[in-house]
């Protein structure tokens, strides 16, 4: 394997004079190594670069105008993040969306870990039942965010139908009414949706760590729990960490389940950056102030990104 | 005969018990969606009426959703671009994973940092200036404003995937190619990419998946109803003012689920496989 690709990229009839053409000159060229290999990412990292690298900058800028729908922007400055500082509103999308993240965080996290143990026992048909588990995962959120809708409905939410015949509580609670109720829906239905992920992964994490460890732990006496404490949870603990950290993200920017459940309301009561941004750049149609509420994502994000890698190199190392 | 029984116990406690319920509530919203569908409205608008099963079943919902919207022509659109966007995905994924995994180049460390750093920035960070350069480029109301941006979200993650699948495979028979004199390509081509098939199924898969979930740049980009996705015609035109056509919903939820549910049903084995691919070997 000691190969050196410099002698790799001369051409076969190496013992002939190399043709000089100008073609075949350029096919030479294009078979050194970084010559082809810049060749080849050169149109992916081109199109990343004007559809992710170019939006993003223009985001930035576009955060420094005053820019009503349709209209030519002038440069305001940090005028609109002055603006947002003023603004209970966006306290409140705030402090909704570090809730909103942390608690279905949490949940998925530990519901997850229940599951994925669960799961990490033998019985028959467990392929059948690790597809169907993960369904919630695979179907369009706004498709299954429409059946949650319903189960929630104020007038005919069949949740509501069993409080009332079971005697619990007449009429029921207005699930996306109430502040608070509405918040905790939202979670739910977050929760319901992303702990297969988490199940799924850190099933596939279990299934890696080497049952001698179990059986050398079990002879030294350890107990269900010390098993689960000392050997699974730390042989676990990176899966954990890089799954929690994709479902911060995605959690923190989710946008799909408030907008079909609540659209933020009631009372901008369960607005997120992401819905409180779109609700300013398309029914108010101001971009600079909208898309400062979306930068405004960024240095949470940006802090997990950085915990995110100098975790992985540490542990690298 | 007690161990047994014992165990028994044991076994319902550990396993059929938990797993049963979890089993009951993932399952219980797409239950819900079905039966929903199938009620007559005065079935679904009478709170009287026991609503955890249907009693005269009747297909008017979905019928009405066929006839009356353009369901059908969302379900097309859904589908056209989740599988153009997937194929530009797969193939941008390929010049990027290949390089990465199997070359020496300089840049390759900084790309690479790059493409997981575009993985992780989420589309509401993007979609204030992506709408004002749709709407410069006159691309407002077309497809192609959401074939151009889906696989900005679904190449970084092909790439990653089909990076961490390259690894996987050995060296040895693409050394023998070129020792015989192959180019590059002609290795890349005639060797490499046939020995990576489960890795393209499994990026393909979830790529689109991601591309049928998608809703945020289809909801802004697409505002007239023949340019419409499911989600997004769903939601706008199924859904008028106050008023829901919960049954044509829930028709519209079950039927837009299905071509998902059907190609993952097949490949369940590949999409498990590329998701915890990341996280697992990571």
């Amino acid at each position: 394997m000691a190969i050196e690709s410099a002698s790799l990229a001369r051409p076969p009839s190496s013992g002939r004079a190399l043709p000089s053409s100008p073609g075949a000159r350029l096919r030479r060229w294009a078979e050194r190594e970084a010559i082809f290999s810049w060749l080849m990412v050169l149109p992916p990292v081109a199109f990343l670069l004007a559809l992710v690298g170019y939006p993003f900058f223009y985001g930035i800028w576009l955060s420094l105008e005053n820019r009503p729908v349709a209209q030519p922007g002038t440069f305001v400055g940090l005028a609109n993040y002055l603006q947002l500082l003023d603004d209970p509103a966006f306290w409140q999308v705030t402090q909704n969306t570090f809730v909103y993240t942390i608690v279905a965080t949490l949940l998925k996290m530990v519901g997850g870990l229940a599951l994925a143990l669960v799961m990490n026992q033998h019985f028959r048909m467990k392929n059948l039942v690790r597809a169907l588990l993960l369904l919630p995962f695979i179907v369009p959120t706004v498709l299954s965010t429409i059946a949650w809708m319903w189960i929630l409905d104020p007038a005919f939410s069949v949740i509501n139908w069993i409080l009332i015949h079971t005697g619990i509580a007449n009429p029921g609670p207005s699930w996306l009414g109430n502040p608070y109720l509405a918040m905790a829906s939202l979670i739910v239905v977050n929760t319901w949706r992303g702990l297969p992920f988490y199940a799924i992964t850190l099933l596939a994490g279990l299934q890696t760590i080497p049952p001698d460890l179990y059986e050398a732990a079990t002879i030294d006496g350890a107990t269900t729990f010390e098993r689960f404490r000392y050997v699974t949870l730390p042989l676990l603990m990176p899966v954990i960490f890089i799954v929690t950290m994709f479902s911060v993200i995605f959690t923190f920017a989710d946008f799909q389940l408030v907008y079909v459940l609540t659209r933020g309301g009631p009372a901008n009561a369960t607005h997120l950056f992401a819905t409180y941004a779109f609700d300013i750049v398309m029914g108010a149609g101001q971009f600079g102030l909208g898309a400062a509420v979306a930068l405004a994502m960024l240095p949470p994000l940006a802090l997990i990104i950085a915990a995110m890698a100098i975790y992985m190199r540490r542990r690298d190392e | 005969m007690t161990v047994e029984r014992r165990g028994w116990h044991v076994r319902m406690m550990k396993l059929w018990l938990p797993l049963g319920f979890f089993i009951f509530v993932t399952l219980f919203p797409f239950y819900w969606m079905a039966i929903t569908s199938l009620k007559p409205n005065q079935e679904l608008y009478n709170r009287r009426i026991m609503p955890l099963i249907v009693h005269h079943p009747t297909l008017k919902h979905y019928v009405d959703l066929l006839t009356e919207s353009n369901f059908l022509l969302w379900t097309w659109n859904t589908l056209l671009v989740a599988v153009v966007s997937t194929a530009i995905s797969l193939l941008f994924g390929v010049m990027l994973a290949y390089p990465l995994a199997r070359t020496r180049f300089p840049g390759a460390a900084m790309i690479s940092f790059a493409v997981a750093a575009t993985y992780l920035v989420p589309q509401p960070l993007l979609f204030v200036p992506l709408a004002d350069i749709i709407e410069r480029l006159s691309l407002g109301n077309t497809l192609t404003a959401v074939i151009l941006t889906y696989p900005t979200l679904l190449v970084p993650f092909c790439a990653w995937l089909l990076m961490g699948y390259f690894r996987t495979v050995p060296r040895e028979l693409e050394d023998a190619a070129r020792i015989d004199g192959a180019t590059r390509l002609q290795v890349l081509f005639r060797v490499f990419l046939p020995l990576c098939t489960p890795g393209f199924i499994s990026a393909g898969i979830f790529a689109f998946t991601l591309a049928q979930n998608e809703f945020l740049y289809a909801l802004i980009f697409l505002t007239k109803t023949d340019v419409r996705t499911v989600p997004v015609g769903a939601i706008a035109e199924l859904v008028k003012g106050d008023v829901f056509y919960w049954g044509q919903l829930m028709a519209a939820a079950l039927l837009g689920s299905i071509p998902v549910a059907l190609i993952y049903s097949f490949f369940v084995e590949h999409y498990v496989s590329g998701l915890t691919a990341g996280a697992v070997k990571g």
